[in-house]
């Protein structure tokens, strides 16, 4: 009965229109459609003229608009071999520099990662006094701007720390890639303690107590139970990372330097932008070089990083 | 054309990747071995010590402790050697440049959010219920995932600027002469330039508030928007009356995100006009002061600023999250 009482007033809805409602409803989803297609089009075209701009030759980027190529076409990869391995110092040099960001990028995903993973356990299923306390200030540490850290930080890595005369913590070498993983995964936490939290306190209790009953110890948990239940989370917040630290200027071009031995590809793209600003055959490639992973990675995942938006991923 | 890349000289840093993955590995280990051996018992304390122990040293090591130091270097010169009182600050709220450092990072925490709300609000709407839907928030979307220095990139070529009489490179100055006006510089003239990367910013961000409000619409449920129709709404007033309401703490979370964005936003101002003719904000000042000019104290002062500005925001954020535990008891 109840049933059909819910049904009723939609199927009575449907068929009595007036045609004057039918005209209006008409009317506004075609300004609505036109609406979405202009803001569709004006979202693609700058990424769409950059990429095809990158594949033009050097002289006709450089006298014409990449509109022209419907007119007048000519293809060639000839920038992204300059780009990528000329060996003139004005031409990018990219391939170092986007080893540089790999290698920057996979520990500095990882760590933060696991270790966020461990302290969203102990937050979310370890009752100990305190606890609110700590996880309210992870959380409210996540809106801190990074900007607070930088300059001690700096001078944490370059001349370690000295209490009184007496050094504490050497000075680190300040050559490789350490001191930016290590600045990563402390910006990475606050972030992922709270996202992975707050997956972590949705799963059933009667789950923990049942393993802990069998006599399973806080490692087996974490491995053979909260791992795997918790991975969408885990690959969320490691997307996240991911995006972060390969799109990062600001961290890399301080705790990184500015050279081919440790700087990633933002650093130098904005240094080309900065000194070489009217370059474009180097520019838009290098430009998409650094672009097409995260957006492979992206198109891939991008039903785990929806659900980390909405899960609340905001980041200092 | 000279072409070289030589793998081998590449290989030290891959052997630091496998030092770094590696030490990944010993961690995870470690961590979990430590807490195995912790007695189990009632006690939650110690596994939970243990647990929580490495990334609470890291927090402290590098964000807490460096947030007190910079508090405390925003009262000292700029060679950090002697106290200077109030110096800093009255140069940051005295100086004209400081002055219109501040006024645009007022302007683009005034505009970014709004903006971004606005556009992502009116897309969510427009492509809700369509046969595109899913592509169309894609579209959009896909910024999201560039660099700001890529987008900087991509923008700056937008704007690119030739002479008048010769053909047009940049999008932008090339619907200006078609619509038969003159080309522009436009990254070079405050206080419009701001604007112009302002642009920039919503075009990146506009994807999450799509996304976010796209959800919170769907979410609406839909009786209510049944019942309204039924009483002869019109679709404005439907949005209006039902929708808005409705999809309010999502409105609300978009705006406090983007204002805590827009107030650290560096890369953008950066690589597109490097600071200059009058565009820089809070974040490219103080990493010029701090990192560039050696005014350590001017750049401490700066990020203690931001610091303030985000303040309000953590604490209304921690009375919801205190509130919603509170809640889930």
């Amino acid at each position: 009965m109840t049933a059909t009482a819910i049904e009723l007033p939609a199927a009575v809805d449907a068929p009595p229109r007036t045609a004057a409602a039918r005209i209006r409803r008409r009317l506004t989803s075609r300004t609505a459609s036109l609406v979405a297609i202009a803001i569709a089009v004006l979202w693609t075209m700058p990424t769409f003229g950059l990429m095809l701009s990158s594949l033009r030759p050097e002289d006709q980027i450089k006298t014409t608009g990449w509109w022209t190529f419907f007119s007048d076409p000519a293809l060639t990869l000839d920038n992204y071999r300059q780009v990528l391995f000329g060996t003139s110092s004005s031409s990018g040099q990219l391939a170092s520099f986007l080893i540089n960001s790999v290698v920057i990028t996979v520990p500095a995903v990882l760590l933060p990662v696991a270790l966020a993973a461990f302290a969203a356990y102990a937050l979310a299923w370890l009752p100990f006094r305190g606890r609110d306390w700590v996880f309210i200030g992870i959380f409210a540490l996540q809106v801190v701007p990074l900007q607070m850290a930088l300059v001690p930080l700096l001078s944490f890595f370059s001349r370690g720390v000295t209490v009184a005369g007496v050094p504490i913590v050497p000075a680190w070498n300040l050559d490789g890639f350490a001191q930016v993983w290590f600045a990563h995964t402390c910006f990475a936490l606050p972030l992922g303690i709270f996202l992975l939290h707050n997956f972590m306190a949705g799963l059933p209790g009667e789950l923990m107590e049942a393993a802990r009953v069998d006599g399973a110890t806080h490692g087996v948990i974490l491995r053979r139970i909260v791992v795997p239940l918790v991975a969408p989370a885990l690959a969320t917040f490691a997307l996240f990372q991911f995006l972060w630290v390969w799109n990062d200027l600001l961290v890399a071009l301080i705790f990184a330097g500015g050279t081919a031995e440790s700087a990633p590809m933002t650093v130098r793209l904005a240094q080309m932008a900065g000194t070489r600003g009217d370059e474009w055959q180097r520019l838009t490639s290098g430009a998409f070089v650094s672009a097409i992973i995260p957006l492979i990675v992206f198109l891939s995942l991008q039903r785990y990083f929806v659900r980390g938006l909405l899960a609340g991923g905001v980041k200092g | 054309m000279n072409l070289a890349f030589d793998l081998a000289a590449e290989a030290p840093k891959f052997v630091q990747l496998v030092i770094g993955v590696a030490a990944f590995c010993a961690v995870v280990a470690a961590m979990l071995l430590l807490v195995d051996r912790v007695p189990m018992r009632q006690r939650a304390r110690w596994p939970a010590a243990v647990l929580l122990a490495p990334a609470l040293l890291l927090l402290g090591v590098g964000l807490v402790v460096p947030a007190i130091r910079t508090t405390v270097l925003s009262f000292r010169s700029g060679d950090t050697t002697s106290w200077v009182g109030l110096d800093n600050y009255e140069w940051m709220f005295g100086q004209p440049e400081a002055l219109t450092v501040l006024r645009n990072t007022l302007v683009w925490v005034a505009l970014v959010p709004l903006l971004v709300t606005s556009v992502g609000l009116v897309y969510a709407v427009v492509v809700d219920n369509t046969r595109f839907e899913r592509l169309a928030k894609s579209l959009v979307f896909l910024p999201m995932a560039i660099s700001f220095v890529g987008a900087g990139i991509i923008w700056k070529f937008v704007y690119a600027y030739r002479p008048p009489g010769a053909d047009q490179i940049g999008l932008l100055n090339q619907v200006v002469v078609s619509l038969g006006w003159q080309p522009r510089q436009w990254l070079l003239g405050p206080p419009a330039n701001t604007l112009f990367l302002i642009v920039v910013m919503v075009w990146i961000q506009a994807g999450f508030a799509t996304v976010v409000l796209s959800a919170a619409i769907k979410a609406v449920p839909a009786d209510l928007v049944e019942a309204a129709r039924l009483d002869g709404a019109s679709p404005l007033q439907l949005f209006r009356r039902v929708t808005l309401p409705c999809i309010r703490p999502a409105v609300i979370v978009v705006l406090v995100t983007q204002s805590i964005g827009t107030l650290k936003l560096f890369d953008i101002v950066r690589t597109m006009t490097g600071g200059q003719f009058d565009t820089s904000v809070i974040a490219n000042e103080m990493y010029n002061q701090a990192f560039r000019y050696g005014e350590t104290g001017r750049g401490a002062a700066l990020a203690v600023f931001l610091f303030v500005l985000v303040l309000p925001i953590v604490g209304y954020q921690v009375r919801n999250l205190r509130q919603a535990r509170q809640e889930a008891r």
